[in-house]
């Protein structure tokens, strides 16, 4: 498992043996390995990475001590990677873009622009009702039975809070490695605003 | 933000003659037939151009036989586009020229911008 932490810069088109491919570009890493977590103590295998520094000014005094134990500058994002191998790791060690190359499939993981309180047409993709005779606006219809069972079944799809949460996409297509500026550019849409924090991960369920 | 798409787009940027709005152009692009590539032309008129930077277009039309309007549109950063020569200027006052489409003969030219001499 190779994993990186990385902010959504945008997308753009390159080229790919004359076929226009589209591109999502993502600054991802450098990552700093902050802490391993073994079997033994933790009661299971992960490494802990973080990126960007920043002062420890903005760190408060327990996560300072953490950092100072590994040795390393603050770090403004963490996150833990379970591996099952965790030997290839040593603390302080940078990991870079070039941790995948191109044509790897990877999953990435980001939280989706918050949409606030939307219909059921809008959020759930109900087809709604006309627009005209006698009707207000195209809203969801019935939510439920009868006499039985005489309420509503919880999880019905309703109107409600949509958007701003965790989404993963899976296989996607590392197009370009980009060392000099850590960029890679990724096949196809990633969720999120530009500039909002994404992981990103070998593939898991690649061939699946 | 953006200085990092442009550093993503840079390899595929290409210097072309500057282009305007009604000049007269060909433009050649490889196309690869039976395993071959060739060099095709296109040559018309610029009647738009749209996008920004790395997916920044111009369309051009022309008549072909029967009088029938064709129109492409090329990437500037495309690879399969080999060159791009202007010919003449054109004389317009408008940014798109889609006008032109529903004109016919005469009336669907577009005069050429003549430079004075010094």
């Amino acid at each position: 498992m190779k994993a990186l932490i990385g902010k959504k810069i945008g997308m753009t088109m390159i080229y790919k043996d004359g076929i226009a491919v589209p591109v999502t570009v993502v600054k991802a890493g450098p990552c700093v390995v902050v802490q391993k977590k073994n079997d033994k103590t933790d009661g299971y295998n992960a490494i802990q990475i973080g990126f960007e520094d920043i002062s420890s000014k903005h760190t408060n005094k327990p996560m300072e001590g953490h950092f100072k134990k590994a040795g390393i500058k603050s770090q403004r994002y963490l996150k833990e990677v379970r591996l099952d191998n965790i030997d290839d790791y040593k603390i302080g060690q940078v990991v870079d873009v070039s941790v995948f190359e191109e044509g790897e499939l990877i999953d990435v993981s980001a939280k989706t622009k918050g949409k606030g309180f939307q219909g059921a047409v809008k959020r759930w993709n109900f087809r709604g009702h006309d627009r005209t005779h006698g009707t207000k606006y195209p809203r969801h219809g019935s939510t439920g039975m009868h006499t039985y069972p005489g309420r509503v079944l919880k999880g019905t799809k309703m109107a409600g809070h949509m958007g701003d949460v965790n989404r993963t996409i899976l296989n996607l297509e590392v197009v370009k490695v980009d060392k000099d500026n850590s960029l890679l550019a990724v096949k196809g849409a990633l969720p999120g605003a530009r500039g909002s924090l994404v992981y990103l991960r070998t593939a898991v369920r690649e061939g699946k | 933000m953006d200085q990092l798409i442009r550093a993503i787009e840079m390899p595929y940027k290409k210097e072309w003659p500057k282009l305007a709005i009604g000049d007269h152009v060909k433009v050649i692009t490889a196309v690869v037939e039976g395993g071959k590539e060739r060099e095709q032309l296109f040559e018309g008129w610029v009647i738009a151009m749209s996008g920004s930077e790395g997916g920044r277009t111009f369309t051009v039309r022309k008549i072909s036989h029967n009088a029938i309007g064709v129109e492409k549109i090329f990437p500037f950063s495309c690879p399969t586009v080999k060159s791009i020569k202007v010919v003449a200027h054109g004389k317009v006052r408008k940014a798109k020229l889609y006008y032109i489409r529903a004109l016919k003969g005469k009336k669907a030219r577009i005069k050429e911008k003549r430079e004075i001499k010094k």
